[in-house]
C-alpha cells in the first residue's frame, strides 16, 4: 500500500505547491515519465541507483524550469502547455528506449535496498510498514515538511498568496515571477523524483508509459487534498490501498470471479468519485492557471 | 543628538510615465513634507494612481527622480519601496480575503526589513496598535468577514507594520459610508501628529478641504498647480484647476409630466444570495418619462429590488408588469419587452473586459435585427453602430475592435450606458450609474438620464448619493430594511427628511425621531406641507 501510495504522494506533494501558488502544472505525468525514463538510463548505464536517482531529479528540475519560462516569464497557458509536454514525454521516452536498447533485453539495474527497521519490521501486519525501500520512507518524511513550510512559514505564506491574488504578495514586496520559477522547480523535482521511484524503485525497467495516468492522479488527489499536505499523505494512500487490493487480489485468488480488469479499474474509480464529490464544495485558488502581469 | 529633519519626507523632479497611446504623467514635480496630509486631486484619469504607483515602487517611471528624505532614490520595485518607508492603501484593497487579519499583516514583513515574530505576537501587537489608532480589530478575523472599513483599517495597519512613513491612500474614502468617513479621517490625522506623511488621493474636494494641509492638482497628466488649505480663497479656484472649465450641474425640469403607467411591481419579494429575504412587499408603480430616485443607504436591498425589476434573480412573490405585460422570468425577456438595466458592477456583470467595444456593444441586442443577419451576426452593421456611439458618447477607445479591458473606468461606464441606451428602452434601471466617476463624467451621465427621460423612458435612478437623486429625480422612494417606506414627491420634500428616513428615523408630528419598524405594518411617512 505505502509502495504504491508513494510515486503519487511524491508527485501531489509537489503539486500541491505549485497550485498553492497559482500554477497548475498538468504536465505532471509527463514529468515523471521522462524522468523514470532518464533515471532508469542513467542509473543502467552507471549501474549505480545513486546517479539513476540524480538523473532522476535533475530532470524534474529542469523541466520544471522550463516550464516556468513558458508559463512564468512567456506568459503561455498552462494546460496548453502541460498536456502537450504529456503528450510529447509519451512519444519521446518510447522513442528513446528503442533508439537506446533497439529491441531487445533491456539491462538490469542494481538492486534496490531495502530498508528494515529492525525491531519494528519483525511485528506481524504492521510489521510490513517498516520494511519499505528508502524512497518511501523519505516520502512520508517530506509530508511534515510540506506542511509546516506550507502554513507556518514566511515561504508559506508568500506561496499562498501567490495562489489567491499575486497583486498582493507583488505589493508587499514579493517578487511574484522568481517565486513561481522556484515553486515550479519544487514542482518538478518532486515529479522528478517520482518518476525515479516508479522506474528504480517500484519496478527495475522501464516501459512504456509506465506512469499509468498517475500524474493525472495526483493532481486529483491535490484537489480534493484541499491542498493540505497531510490530505495528500491520506487520499494519496487510499490510491496505494487500490491499487495493492487490485494487485492482492490477483495474488489471493479467492476473489476469481471478478475479472481482473475491474479490479484494476479500481484507482481510477476513486478518482472520479472523488472529484465529482469534491466538485460540489471545491475552491480553487482563485489565481490558478493565470498568468500574472502588472495591470496597466 | 538629534538627527536632521529632512525638508522633505518625498519629492519628485521631472517625472514622466507613458502607457502605450496615453502619457499618464508629464513631467510631475511634486513634494510632501514630514508630518503633512498631502491632496493628490484630479478627476478620473487625472494620473494621480499613476503617480501613487510609482512612489509606491508598482510602476516604474520612464522619466525622472525621486529624493526619499532628501536622498536621491532609485524604487525599481514594490520592495525597494517599502525599504524606504514608503506604503501604499490601494483603492481596490491588496488583502487576501481567505486569510486572517495576522497573515495578511506578515505578508512582506521580511521582505520591508522587518524583525522576525510569530503570529501570537503580531496579533498582540496589532490589537494595541489598533487601539492606539483608536479602533479595534480582531487580529484571527478571516479577512472576509471584515466589513469594507475594517478591511481598510488592515490595510493601514499592515503599511504601519511594514514600518512605512510616508502612507499613500487612494480614494480611500470611495468605499466607505459617511460615518466610517469619519473614523477613517480621525486616523489620519492621529498618522500625521506623529510624524507620517500622508499623500491623500481623492477626487471629493470637500474631503481634501477638510483633511489636507496642502493640496495638489493634477489634470490629463500634468501637474496645474498646489495650494495650501490656508491660502485658499475660494473652491471654485480649486475646482477650475481639476476640471478646466465650471460645470453647470444639471437640474431637472420642474414639472412632473405624468403619462402611462409602463411599470408596476405588486408586492413584489426577493431573496439575496444567502437565500435570505431581502425585499418583501414592494410595490411600485412608474410612468412614461418619470425618473423615480431611490435613495437608501447601501445594502437595503437596493441591488437587489434592481435585479430583480432585470428579471435577473427571481421573485419569491408578487410580479411585476411592463407595459401591461407580465415580466420574465429571464433577462432575456425582460430586454424583449423594453427594460434596460445598467448594472452597479460595470465590469463584472456589464460588460466583459476581454471583449472589444462592438462585442460588448451587442451583446444583448445580437439576437435581433438589425444585428442579426440571419443566423450570424452582422459585424459590419455593429462596427459602424460602435462607432458612431463612440463618437456620440465621446468614448476614449481605439475603435470598435479595441479591447474592453484597455478603457479607463468612465468610458467603460459611458459604453455600459452606450448599450443600454441604444436599445430605446420603456423602462430604463440605473443601479449607481455615477459611482466612482469624476464630476465630468457623471455630469454627462447624468444629461444622457434626463434627455432619456423626456424621450419617455421610464428611469428608476438606485443611488448613495442623495445629491444626485434631489437633482434628477421627479419622484423619490426611500428604502430601508427591504420595504419602501417613503413615497415622496421631490418638490414636497427636503434632502433632510430623505436622510433620516435612509437611516431609518422618521420625524412625527412633535419633532421627535422614532425608528421606523421593518416589520409588520410600515407607516408611509407623509411629505411635509
Amino acid at each position: 500500500m505505502l509502495r504504491s501510495a508513494t510515486p503519487i504522494l511524491l508527485t501531489a506533494l509537489g503539486e500541491t505547491y505549485g497550485e498553492s501558488a497559482g500554477v497548475l502544472n498538468l504536465g505532471a505525468e509527463g514529468v515523471m515519465l521522462i524522468a523514470a525514463f532518464t533515471a532508469f538510463v542513467a542509473g543502467a548505464s552507471t549501474n549505480s541507483l545513486v546517479v539513476g536517482v540524480l538523473a532522476g531529479v535533475g530532470t524534474g528540475m529542469a523541466l520544471g524550469v522550463a516550464i516556468a519560462f513558458l508559463v512564468v516569464t512567456l506568459r503561455s497557458d498552462q494546460i496548453v502547455i502541460g498536456v502537450g509536454l504529456d503528450i510529447a514525454a509519451l512519444g519521446l521516452t518510447s522513442l528513446g528506449l528503442r533508439v537506446i536498447y533497439g529491441t531487445g533485453q533491456l539491462p538490469m539495474l542494481p538492486a534496490r535496498e531495502i530498508i528494515d527497521v529492525a525491531p519494528l519490521s519483525s511485528i506481524p501486519i504492521v510489521g510490513a510498514l517498516f520494511n519499505q525501500p528508502a524512497m518511501v520512507y523519505l516520502a512520508i518524511l517530506l509530508v511534515p515538511v510540506f506542511y509546516y513550510v506550507l502554513y507556518r512559514t514566511q515561504f508559506g505564506l508568500k506561496l499562498r498568496t501567490l495562489g489567491e491574488n499575486p497583486m498582493v504578495a507583488d505589493t508587499a514586496g514579493v517578487n511574484v515571477f522568481f517565486m513561481r520559477y522556484i515553486v515550479l522547480l519544487i514542482v518538478g523535482a518532486m515529479a522528478g523524483l517520482a518518476g525515479t521511484y516508479l522506474s528504480l524503485y517500484q519496478v527495475s525497467f522501464f516501459r512504456d508509459n509506465m506512469t499509468q495516468g498517475r500524474g493525472f492522479i495526483a493532481i486529483a488527489v491535490t484537489m480534493f487534498a484541499h491542498w493540505n499536505p497531510v490530505n495528500v499523505f491520506l487520499a494519496s494512500l487510499l490510491y496505494g490501498g487500490a491499487e495493492s487490493l487490485a494487485g492482492g487480489v490477483q495474488a489471493l485468488g479467492f476473489l476469481r470471479t471478478i475479472p481482473t480488469e475491474v479490479v484494476l479499474m479500481l484507482p481510477y474509480i476513486f478518482t472520479i468519485v472523488g472529484l465529482v464529490a469534491l466538485a460540489r464544495r471545491a475552491r480553487l485558488p482563485p489565481a490558478l492557471a493565470k498568468p500574472y502581469r502588472r495591470e496597466l | 543628538m538629534m538627527p536632521d529633519e529632512p525638508k522633505y519626507a518625498v519629492r519628485t523632479v521631472g517625472i514622466t510615465k507613458r502607457f502605450p497611446g496615453v502619457v499618464a504623467n508629464r513631467s510631475i514635480d511634486f513634494d510632501v513634507l514630514p508630518g503633512e496630509i498631502h491632496g493628490l486631486l484630479g478627476e478620473n484619469g487625472a494620473g494621480k494612481t499613476t503617480l501613487s504607483s510609482i512612489l509606491s515602487g508598482y510602476y516604474r517611471p520612464d522619466e525622472g527622480e525621486i529624493y526619499v528624505r532628501d536622498k536621491l532614490v532609485r524604487i525599481n520595485s514594490p520592495k525597494d519601496a517599502l525599504k524606504l518607508g514608503i506604503g501604499m492603501v490601494y483603492q481596490h484593497f491588496s488583502l487576501v480575503p481567505r486569510f486572517k487579519v495576522v497573515e495578511n499583516v506578515l505578508l512582506g514583513l521580511d521582505v520591508a526589513g522587518q524583525q522576525k515574530r510569530d503570529l501570537k505576537t503580531l496579533a498582540k501587537q496589532i490589537s494595541q496598535r489598533a487601539s492606539e489608532l483608536g479602533f479595534s480589530i480582531d487580529p484571527w478575523a478571516e479577512v472576509s468577514e471584515l466589513s469594507v472599513g475594517e478591511q481598510q483599517r488592515v490595510e493601514v495597519l499592515k503599511v504601519l507594520f511594514r514600518g512605512a512613513s510616508i502612507i499613500i491612500l487612494d480614494e480611500p474614502t470611495s468605499v466607505l459610508a459617511p460615518v466610517e468617513v469619519e473614523g477613517l479621517f480621525r486616523t489620519i490625522n492621529s498618522l500625521a501628529t506623529q510624524g507620517r506623511s500622508i499623500i491623500f488621493i481623492t477626487h471629493k474636494l470637500v474631503e481634501a478641504l477638510e483633511l489636507c494641509d496642502r493640496m495638489t492638482v493634477l489634470r490629463s497628466g500634468i501637474k496645474v498647480g498646489t495650494l495650501s488649505r490656508t491660502g485658499l480663497t475660494s473652491t471654485r479656484e480649486v475646482v477650475q484647476m481639476m476640471f478646466g472649465g465650471e460645470i453647470e450641474p444639471t437640474t431637472r425640469r420642474g414639472t412632473t409630466r405624468v403619462g402611462d403607467e409602463v411599470l408596476r411591481a405588486e408586492d413584489i419579494a426577493v431573496k439575496n444570495d444567502l437565500g435570505q429575504e431581502v425585499l418583501k412587499d414592494v410595490s411600485l408603480t412608474l410612468h412614461k418619462g418619470e425618473i423615480l430616485g431611490l435613495a437608501g443607504v447601501e445594502g437595503n436591498g437596493q441591488k437587489e429590488l434592481a435585479e430583480a425589476l432585470a428579471a435577473i434573480r427571481p421573485l419569491e412573490a408578487g410580479r411585476i408588469l411592463i407595459g401591461g405585460k407580465v415580466s420574465g422570468p429571464n433577462p432575456e425577456d425582460q430586454y424583449d419587452l423594453g427594460v434596460a438595466y445598467i448594472t452597479d458592477d460595470r465590469v463584472g456583470e456589464g460588460l466583459v473586459g476581454d471583449l472589444s467595444v462592438a462585442e460588448n456593444f451587442v451583446l444583448k441586442s445580437f439576437r435581433r435585427p438589425p444585428h442579426r443577419k440571419g443566423l450570424i451576426v452582422d459585424w459590419r452593421e455593429v462596427e459602424k453602430e460602435t462607432d458612431q456611439l463612440i463618437r456620440e458618447y465621446g468614448i476614449v477607445a481605439r475603435g470598435p475592435k479595441g479591447v474592453a479591458r484597455t478603457l479607463s473606468g468612465g468610458n467603460l461606464q459611458k459604453l455600459l450606458v452606450a448599450r443600454e441606451l441604444s436599445g430605446k428602452p420603456i423602462v430604463l434601471i440605473a443601479n449607481q450609474p455615477t459611482h466612482g466617476l469624476d464630476a465630468r463624467t457623471t455630469e454627462y451621465i447624468h444629461q444622457k438620464l434626463v434627455e432619456q427621460a423626456s424621450e419617455g423612458t421610464a428611469v428608476v435612478l438606485i443611488s448613495n448619493d442623495l445629491d444626485e437623486v434631489f437633482s434628477l429625480s421627479d419622484t423619490i422612494a426611500v428604502i430601508y430594511g427591504g420595504q419602501i417606506i417613503g413615497l415622496l414627491p421631490r418638490e414636497q420634500t427636503s434632502k433632510e427628511q430623505v436622510a433620516h428616513l435612509m437611516v431609518g428615523l422618521r420625524e412625527d408630528s412633535g419633532g421627535t425621531q422614532t425608528a421606523t419598524k421593518t416589520s409588520g405594518d410600515v407607516e408611509l411617512a407623509q411629505p411635509k406641507t
